[in-house]
């Protein structure tokens, strides 16, 4: 029961932490608990097709079809946030004005809510689609631990929502004034992380060399199988070995959205 | 950068059919790994193909290899590995760890 505790713990923590993190980060924004409730939604019942789908996907692209998927959505989840932070480069301070307020730009608000939906579905996808695997394999294989087995699940699963909720609950904290430049600097490390892993997943089906794998080893310091890792990776697409194609992608997502949020901000700065 | 990953996935997987790349067969059942311990050739890129024969998935995961997979029960995985320095890399069905762990030993 601890084992399989355990287990879903660790599958939810990342999702939970993004989540916690797109809460946070779309604090002001009238009406986003709908929208992060529907994310939340879609990418449950995603999960649920994924994991049943999950012997046909494996056989699609000559067997890569899993890792393709992965680093598609994985891709789309950091153009959103790429999309979200640049947005807020420009609308952050007018959000930070009226924070709990009705007000700012209620359209565009609805459309930065939109993309932070998907990246919401995204999180939970990938890891929702894992523990369904792995919770339909006890359920299948019978015996008398399969009682106690889906009540450690339920256990993991309220540890791990837990952790995301006080992520959320303590950035709330921080003075409005920093606020949304802590949220854009978390925002921007999360999508650069998750480029790092979509590499990581083209590495594997062998579509992108690993380049000087691994660049370094902190396994001994942080384990990625250890919670710290775990959630280092769900922050920031932590791995204890990286090859040197996934740092190439963490970096060129870093810089590609650190120039556009300057440039918005810019423009909107000095306009034409 | 949607176009330029679409650039290199063309480029590269083209470059990846022109070289032979050497297959390693693994298999799981009932929750164990056959061979325990994997020779395979260091310093180049190798296919490992995962049979899982038994009925329920498996996450076919090696922190060491930077690998994480699911395999549905009754199928084959496939996943490349390397360039790999000569060494030992710990892999382990992540669902059944207890019994499902192995190494891939490079030389």
């Amino acid at each position: 029961m601890f084992g399989t505790a355990l287990i879903v713990f660790r599958e939810v923590l990342e999702a939970a932490l993004i989540v916690g993190i797109v809460s946070a980060a779309t604090r002001g924004i009238p009406g986003r608990a709908r929208w992060i409730a529907a994310g939340i939604a879609a990418g449950i019942a995603g999960s649920l097709a994924v994991a049943y789908g999950a012997e046909g996907l494996s056989q699609l692209a000559q067997g890569m079809g899993q890792e393709l998927f992965n680093a598609s959505i994985l891709g789309i989840a950091v153009a959103m946030l790429a999309w979200h932070n640049i947005w807020m480069s420009v609308h952050g301070k007018e959000l930070a004005k009226s924070a709990n307020q009705i007000g700012g730009d209620i359209r565009s608000g609805s459309k930065a809510l939109s993309v932070l939906l998907v990246v919401v579905a995204v999180a939970v996808l990938r890891e929702g689609s894992e523990t369904v695997l792995f919770l339909y394999g006890v359920a299948i294989s019978g015996g008398a631990e399969r009682g106690p087995m889906i009540i450690g699940g339920l256990v993991g699963l309220a540890g791990g929502v837990a952790v995301g909720w006080f992520l959320f609950a303590g950035l709330l904290r921080i003075p409005i004034r920093w606020f949304f430049t802590v949220t854009s600097i978390l925002v921007l490390l999360l999508a650069a992380g998750m480029a790092s892993q979509a590499a990581r997943f083209l590495i594997q089906a062998d579509v992108v060399p690993s380049l000087a794998a691994p660049l370094w080893d902190t396994s001994r310091l942080i384990p990625n199988s250890s919670m710290v890792g775990r959630a280092l990776t769900g922050l920031v697409g932590y791995d204890a070995r990286p090859a040197g194609m996934q740092i190439a992608f963490f970096v060129a997502v870093l810089v590609f959205i650190w120039v556009g949020m300057t440039w918005a901000r810019r423009r909107s700065s000095n306009p034409p | 950068m949607p176009r330029l990953a679409a650039a290199l996935l063309m480029s590269v997987s083209l470059g990846a059919f022109a070289a032979e790349v050497p297959e390693f067969a693994l298999s799981l059942e009932a929750h164990e790994f056959s061979p325990g311990r994997l020779e395979v050739p260091a310093g180049k890129k190798v296919k490992l193909v995962v049979e899982n024969k038994d009925a329920t998935p498996e996450e076919f995961e090696s922190e060491a290899l930077r690998v994480e997979k699911v395999i549905p029960g009754k199928s084959k995985g496939i996943v490349y590995v390397g360039p790999l320095k000569p060494g030992e890399y710990r892999f382990i069905g992540e669902y059944n760890e207890k019994t499902a762990h192995g190494v891939v030993v490079a030389k």
